[in-house]
C-alpha cells in the first residue's frame, strides 16, 4: 500500500537563532528532505545607496560601515577606492599602508565570525563561536587604537586613513597577530580533525565550478571550488602588487572547503600584515587638504572599484554629476549575490544541513539589504 | 505492609520512628514510636509520603545546583565567567530564573489542542521522576529495589517521547511536529542497543535487580564490559536528546523544537525534567558501571555515589559543550550500523566469557576485563573505519601550483581562469 504524502512548508525566520539576521525562508520539505526554499529578504533594508545621493563623498563613508557590519573596513576600503578612481586623487603611501592592514585585520575578524558561527550552526553549542569571537575582540581592541571605533569604523578618507596609528598600535599589532595565529591553530586541531564537523560539511551542498562562474559568485564560495579567482592577485589594487601571499583553493565545493577555504585565507592575511609591517614608512596618512579638500567635487563621470571583500568581489560603482553627493551609487554586494545559489545548495538536502549550508555561504544581512 | 515493605533502612527508620511496630522493628531499639501502636496504617502512608517528598525534592534541588553547575561549566569552558551575580558565585541564579518563569505569561496557541497541551508537561516530569525509584543512592537508599529493576528503568524512561510527541501534537506547530518525529527515530534506533548492551551486565550479575547488579560489581563492569557502557553511554545521550545528538531540540536547526509554543512553567518543566532526565541517566550510568555507591570504608556510600554521578555528569557537560551535532540520518545510522554490531559483539564475548567462568570471581572479572578491551578497542576501531567520513581523494590543489608571489606573476587579462580541477571526491553523505 502506497502512503500518500506530501510535503510540509514552514516559514524559517525573520525570527529565527540561526539565519545571521533578519532573514526569511519558506522551506517545504517531504520527511528530513527540502524539495523547495524561497528566500525572502529586505527585512533590513536601509535604502544606503539611495542615501549616498543626499551626502558628501566623505561622509558616505559612515553609510558604508553599517553595509556588511562585519567587514566596515573593507566596505571603507571598496568606497574610498571608488572616489579615488572617480575623483583622480593619488593616496599617500602610509594611509595606503595602514589601510591594507586595517582590511586584512578586518578580513581576518570577518572570517573568524564565519567560521564560529558555521561551527553555531553545527550545533557546537557556542563554544567554538565564543573563541572565534573573542579573537574578533582583540582585533576590534585594535580598530580602537587606530580609530577610536569598533566596529563602525569610518576609519578611511579618500586618499587614506584619517589619523595615523599611535605608537604602541604597533607592539599591540604585533601581539595580536601572534595570538590570531594560535587561535586559529587551536581551531584547526579541535574542529578540523572533528569526525562530526567532517562527516555533516564533507560532500554536503556541492556546487560545480561552472554554476559558480555563471552566477558570479566570488569569494571564498567561488575559491571553495578551485577557481583560482582573487582581486587581490588579478587586478591588484592599494599595493597588493607589492605583497607576496598564498592562494588557498579547495578543489571540493562543499562546505568543508568553503570552511577550510576560509580558515587558511585568515592565516594568509596575517602574512599580508607582516609583509605591510615590513614595508610600511613614515609620512602623511592622506593628502594634504590642498590636494584633497574636505568637499571633493569629482569631474562628472563614473567608477567602478572593486575589491576582494571577506565574501567576494565587493565593489562600488560611482557615477558623478559634478557635484558634491554622488548622483548615483551602486554596490556590487557579494553577500547578496552568492546568496543566489541557495536554492541550488539546499534543494535535495537535509533538513539539518539547512542552516550548516546557509553559514557556509557567510552572507550578512547588512550587505544583502542595504 | 508486611514485612516486605520495610525491607530497606531508608523505609524501616522512618517507620519505626512513627510506628514503633514491633514486628517489623524487632530488630532495632525504638522503644515506642510516635504514634499509637493501632495506627501503623498513617505510619505507612507518612512513611511514604515521606520518603516521596524527600527524593522529589532531593531530586529538584540537584537540578537546581545542576543548572548552576552546568552554567558555571559552560563559562568554564568558553573562557569566560558564567553567572556570578546572584548568591554567592552565582549560586541563586536558578532560582531568579525560576521566579522570573513563573511570572511570565502563560500563552497557549489558539488552535492548540488545550487538554493535550496542558498535559505534556505533567507527562514529561512522572517519568523523568519515576526512575528514581529504583536507583540507590547509597546503603539502604531506595525507594523499592525491583527485581526487574534494569526494565523498568527502559521501560520509564521511553515515557518521555510520549510527552514529546504530545507537546508536539497538541501545540499544531509543524517545526514541533517534526522535532517529535526526530525524538520518536531517536526512541526507536537507541532503545535497542541500549537495551542490547545491558544483556552483558545481567549476564555478569545474573539478575536485574539493581542491588544485585551493585552487589556483582567487585570489579565496576566500566572495567570489565567497556563496550558495553561506551554503547549504553552513547545511546543514553541520544535518548534523553543531549548533545551530539540533541536533534529534537536542535537550537540551531528548530529553534526550540518541541518547545516552541511553551511559555511559563510548563516551559519550565520541560526544562526541569531535561535535567532531571540528566541526573537520572548518570545515577542509571554509575549504578551500572560504577559500581553504585560502593567505594572503601570511612568515606560513607552516598559521597560515594554522589562523586561518581558528578563524574558522569561533568562527562556528558563536556561531550555537549564540545561537539557539534549529528544530522539525523547520521545519528541513525550510527545507532543501526555502529553501535547496533557492537553490543552483538559485546554480548557474543561476555556470553564466552561466562560459559568459561559462570561465577566469576573478582581475578576472573579482571581476567574478562583483560580479553573485553582488546576486544571493545578493535571493534570500536573497526566500526569507526566502517562509518567515518572517508578522507578526500585529493584534499587541495598543489601547495606548489598555487603559491606564487603575485609581483612576479604576469597577470592574465581579466577573463575567469580556471585551475585544472578535480572533480570532488564521491562522500558517503549516507
Amino acid at each position: 500500500m502506497a502512503i500518500k504524502t506530501q510535503p510540509v512548508t514552514v516559514n524559517l525566520g525573520p525570527q529565527h537563532p540561526s539565519t545571521h539576521g533578519v532573514f526569511r525562508m519558506r522551506v517545504s520539505f517531504d520527511g528530513e528532505e527540502i524539495v523547495d526554499v524561497e528566500p525572502i529578504f529586505g527585512y533590513l533594508h536601509r535604502g544606503s545607496e539611495k542615501l549616498a545621493e543626499e551626502r558628501t563623498y566623505t561622509q558616505i563613508v559612515t553609510l558604508t560601515d553599517r553595509m556588511d557590519y562585519v567587514s566596515s573596513m573593507l566596505n571603507n576600503q571598496a568606497y574610498i577606492l571608488a572616489v579615488e578612481k572617480l575623483a583622480g586623487i593619488e593616496p599617500s603611501p602610509r594611509g595606503v599602508w595602514l589601510r591594507m592592514i586595517a582590511s586584512e585585520l578586518q578580513r581576518i575578524a570577518s572570517h573568524l565570525v564565519a567560521t564560529g558561527f558555521l561551527l553555531q550552526d553545527l550545533g557546537a553549542l557556542g563554544t567554538p563561536l565564543i573563541y572565534t569571537m573573542r579573537e574578533r575582540e582583540n582585533i576590534l581592541d585594535l580598530f580602537e587604537m587606530v580609530c577610536g571605533a569598533r566596529i563602525t569604523n569610518s576609519y578611511l578618507r579618500p586618499g587614506g586613513v584619517f589619523m595615523d596609528a599611535p605608537k604602541e598600535f604597533w607592539p599591540a599589532l604585533d601581539r595580536g597577530l601572534d595570538d590570531i595565529v594560535n587561535t586559529i591553530d587551536e581551531l584547526e586541531e579541535y574542529l578540523s580533525g572533528n569526525e562530526i564537523v567532517f562527516s555533516r560539511t564533507k560532500g554536503t551542498a556541492v556546487l560545480s565550478q561552472e554554476l559558480l562562474i555563471n552566477a558570479s559568485i566570488t569569494g571564498p564560495m567561488l575559491r571553495a571550488s578551485g577557481v583560482d579567482w582573487d582581486l587581490r592577485h588579478r587586478a591588484p589594487y592599494d599595493y597588493y602588487d607589492k605583497i607576496t601571499f598564498e592562494r588557498k583553493l579547495h578543489t571540493a565545493s562543499d562546505n568543508y572547503a568553503r570552511y577550510w577555504v576560509r580558515v587558511q585565507e585568515a592565516r594568509e592575511s596575517v602574512k599580508i600584515i607582516r609583509q605591510c609591517i615590513e614595508q610600511i614608512e613614515p609620512g602623511p596618512v592622506r593628502p594634504s587638504f590642498d590636494d584633497v579638500p574636505r568637499l571633493i567635487r569629482p569631474p562628472a563621470g563614473d567608477a567602478y572599484a572593486a575589491i576582494e571583500g571577506s565574501k567576494g568581489e565587493l565593489g562600488f560603482y560611482l557615477v558623478s554629476d559634478g557635484g558634491i553627493a554622488p548622483y548615483r551609487m551602486h554596490v556590487r554586494a557579494s553577500s547578496l549575490i552568492n546568496l543566489t545559489l541557495l536554492r541550488d545548495m539546499l534543494i535535495g538536502g537535509q533538513f539539518g544541513d539547512l542552516f550548516v549550508t546557509f553559514g557556509s555561504v557567510d552572507l550578512n544581512m547588512g550587505e544583502v539589504d542595504r | 505492609m508486611g514485612q516486605a515493605f520495610l525491607d530497606n533502612s531508608l523505609w524501616r527508620n522512618i517507620y519505626c520512628v512513627l510506628a514503633g511496630d514491633s514486628a517489623s522493628c524487632a530488630a532495632r531499639d525504638y522503644s515506642a514510636g510516635f504514634l499509637p501502636g493501632d495506627m501503623a496504617w498513617l505510619a505507612f502512608l507518612l512513611t511514604a509520603a515521606a520518603i516521596v517528598g524527600l527524593f522529589v525534592n532531593g531530586v529538584l534541588g540537584g537540578v537546581i545546583v545542576l543548572i548552576w553547575g552546568e552554567r558555571r561549566l559552560f563559562g568554564r569552558f568558553q573562557r569566560r565567567t558564567g553567572p556570578n551575580r546572584w548568591g554567592p558565585f552565582g549560586m541563586l541564579t536558578s532560582v531568579a530564573d525560576a521566579i522570573k518563569t513563573m511570572f511570565k505569561e502563560d500563552v497557549v496557541p489558539a488552535e492548540a489542542d488545550r487538554i493535550l497541551f496542558n498535559l505534556a508537561p505533567v507527562l514529561i516530569a512522572a517519568p523523568a521522576l519515576l526512575v528514581f525509584s529504583v536507583i540507590p543512592f547509597g546503603v539502604g537508599t531506595y525507594v523499592a529495589d525491583l527485581n526487574i529493576g534494569v526494565l523498568f528503568i527502559m521501560a520509564v524512561t521511553s515515557l518521555t517521547t510520549l510527552s514529546v510527541l504530545t507537546a508536539a501534537w497538541s501545540s499544531a506547530n509543524r517545526i514541533a511536529i517534526l522535532s517529535a518525529l526526530r525524538s520518536i527515530a531517536l526512541l526507536i534506533s537507541y532503545e535497542i542497543p541500549m537495551a542490547l548492551a545491558l544483556v552483558g551486565i545481567i549476564m555478569l550479575a545474573g539478575s536485574m535487580s539493581l542491588g544485585d547488579i551493585i552487589a556483582a560489581q567487585n570489579v565496576p563492569f566500566i572495567i570489565v564490559q567497556p563496550l558495553a557502557f561506551f554503547v549504553f553511554f552513547l545511546a543514553a545521550m541520544a535518548e534523553m536528546a543531549r548533545a551530539p545528538f540533541d536533534l529534537t531540540e536542535a537550537e540551531s536547526e528548530l529553534a526550540a523544537g518541541y518547545l516552541n509554543d511553551y511559555a511559563s512553567m510548563k516551559f519550565g518543566i520541560f526544562f526541569l525534567a531535561e535535567f532531571m532526565a540528566e541526573i537520572s541517566t548518570s545515577a542509571i550510568v554509575t549504578t551500572l558501571f560504577l559500581s553504585g555507591w560502593r567505594g572503601f570504608d570511612p568515606i560513607p556510600s552516598h559521597f560515594w555515589f554522589g562523586a561518581k554521578l558528578i563524574a558522569v555528569l561533568f562527562v556528558i557537560i563536556w561531550f555537549r559543550m564540545t561537539l557539534p551535532r549529528l544530522r539525523v540520518d547520521q545519528v541513525l545510522k550510527f545507532a543501526w550500523k555502529g553501535l547496533f554490531e557492537l553490543t552483538l559483539i559485546n554480548i557474543v564475548v561476555t556470553a564466552i566469557l561466562i560459559a568459561i567462568w559462570p561465577q566469576p570471581t573478582t581475578s576472573q572479572l579482571w581476567m574478562m576485563a583483560a580479553i573485553n578491551w582488546p576486544v571493545a578497542i578493535i571493534s570500536i576501531w573497526g566500526v569507526s573505519k566502517l562509518l567515518g567520513t572517508p578522507a578526500y581523494d585529493k584534499p587541495q590543489p598543489d601547495a606548489d601550483k598555487t603559491s606564487y608571489p603575485v609581483a612576479s606573476e604576469e597577470i592574465p587579462e581579466a577573463s575567469v581562469y580556471v585551475v585544472e580541477s578535480t572533480t570532488p571526491a564521491q562522500e558517503g553523505g549516507d
